[in-house]
């Protein structure tokens, strides 16, 4: 087959279903797990909808991440791209060496042990806000009572960044997350948010107390403006994906009554049930996109050297030669193993942040609300597919 | 078995200590790989595997005996 032979195809966003990656994805990974896709801008290059494709890619050092190598394949996302050019600091946009530099500063502070260290803060953070749950009364918002605030304060303290002004870095990650910002609405959020940062980095260095960031600015050589660029990355990466993790998987666990039963009864599917929810929900709406430093051949195909590649890691982890039977969700299912934390050097940094905040936070909602239910129909829930990380952006329920 | 760590492409996801926490740690430091048992029995055979195929930076690599 030559590549000729395959219309390219724009990236969909459009969700058939609340809970399963646009349809399309699914029929072109069955056809071809890597096809030519056109990309807004003009470039032709790649979609990969295959697991084993998908992860040896992301495992590559012959594809890059550099934002100024990247072609986005969505135009709505151009204006964020362009918001990290060259930023010091936004080492997931970088590759080894400096990277790797990168990284090895604050690998140390995301090990397992030390997120197991910080579980029962997590579990009181997580008591509080049900607590606040059920002193105001149902319904509520799920979203602004229980999904975004737990992460949100988690990843405060860990850095050091005062909970206070949530206000201020909600709002300005919500415009650099969403694809219906404008190119100057997400300039302003990014001069904002780094605005913000700067202050509170030199702050740390003059008056250190013991949290990440100052930390970082007492034992390392990085310098102020590599330090805001860390910490705005680490700060919207921190709360944005766990809070739409919470959120979603609540969400599918009442559309799945036997599934919500297992995860509240039985503590051992508490830790099955999180990789479960990260797998079948992966909240990774677009990509990731990578671009080729060389030609390379996989599976037949040869990507030429610039050319961008996008990985729906969604479809991916629901590649039916990887996962048996993978458009069910089935929380006792064994393995892990799923993209959703991406897979290669850049693999999330936080995973085990986000690993120990869902397995605290899905069990303690679900048993203290055991009625808890959607307090309007499951159509109506309104879910971001405008955003680049999916969810739902508002979750009315009852109890 | 043997298992062999590569802690210069070692990236401190911590994949193998939450796969195998008895048979790999992670750096107070740097969150590199630390093995606590780099010959595990037999009998961790499997868990070890799945742990090595997790690694997303290729650090990890195993050296099996020879058979027989």
């Amino acid at each position: 087959m030559t590549d000729a032979t395959i219309r390219p195809v724009t990236l969909p966003l459009t969700r058939e279903r609340p809970f399963d990656p646009p349809e399309a994805l699914g029929l072109w990974r069955e056809e071809d797990p890597i096809r030519p896709l056109a990309y807004p801008d003009g470039h032709q290059g790649w979609l990969v909808t295959g697991y084993a494709a998908a992860r040896a890619i992301l495992a590559d050092p012959r594809f890059s991440t550099r934002i100024d190598l990247l072609h986005t394949p969505v135009a709505q996302r151009a204006a964020q791209f362009r918001s990290t050019l060259r930023r010091p600091g936004f080492f997931l946009r970088m590759d080894p060496p400096d990277h790797t530099r990168y990284r090895r500063l604050l690998a140390g502070q995301f090990t397992v042990r030390r997120m197991r260290q910080l579980e029962p803060r997590i579990e009181e953070i997580t008591r509080d806000h049900l607590d606040a749950m059920e002193r105001t009364g149902a319904p509520a918002d799920l979203v602004r009572s229980f999904a975004l605030p737990i992460p949100s304060l988690v990843i405060c303290e860990l850095l050091g960044v005062p909970y206070e002004d949530r206000e201020k870095f909600q709002r300005d990650s919500a415009v650099l997350l969403s694809l219906e910002s404008t190119l100057e609405q997400v300039e302003a959020a990014m001069d904002d948010l780094l605005g913000y940062l700067d202050e509170l980095v030199r702050r740390k260095r003059t008056e250190p107390v013991d949290d990440l960031l100052s930390g970082l600015a007492a034992d390392t050589d990085l310098t102020d403006e590599e330090l805001t660029g860390i910490t705005t990355l680490l700060l919207i990466a921190g709360h944005e994906t766990t809070a739409n993790m919470l959120g979603l998987g609540t969400f599918a666990l009442l559309r799945n009554p036997e599934q919500l039963a297992a995860v509240r009864d039985d503590p051992e599917v508490a830790e099955h049930a999180v990789e479960e929810l990260l797998r079948y929900l992966t909240v990774i709406h677009i990509g990731p996109v990578r671009a080729a430093l060389e030609d390379v051949e996989i599976d037949g195909r040869l990507i030429r050297a610039g050319e961008s590649v996008t990985l729906s890691v969604a479809a991916a982890n629901r590649d039916p030669e990887r996962f048996p039977e993978p458009d069910l969700l089935d929380v006792t299912r064994p393995g892990g193993g799923h993209l959703s934390f991406g897979h290669g050097i850049h693999q999330c940094l936080g995973q085990q942040l986000a690993r120990t905040e869902m397995r605290i936070a899905y069990p303690a909602l679900l048993r203290r609300f055991p009625g808890l239910r959607l307090a309007v129909p499951a159509e109506e829930v309104p879910m971001r597919t405008d955003m680049a990380i999916y969810g739902v952006h508002r979750l009315p329920v009852t109890w | 078995m043997r298992i062999v760590a590569d802690t210069g492409r070692c990236i401190g996801a911590g994949m193998c200590v939450l796969a195998l926490g008895e048979v790999f740690d992670q750096s107070e430091d740097d969150g590199t790989v630390v093995l606590l048992d780099p010959e595990p029995p037999a009998s961790k055979a499997a868990e070890v595997r799945r742990a090595v195929q997790l690694c997303p930076s290729g650090a990890l690599s195993l050296v099996e005996p020879p058979p027989g």
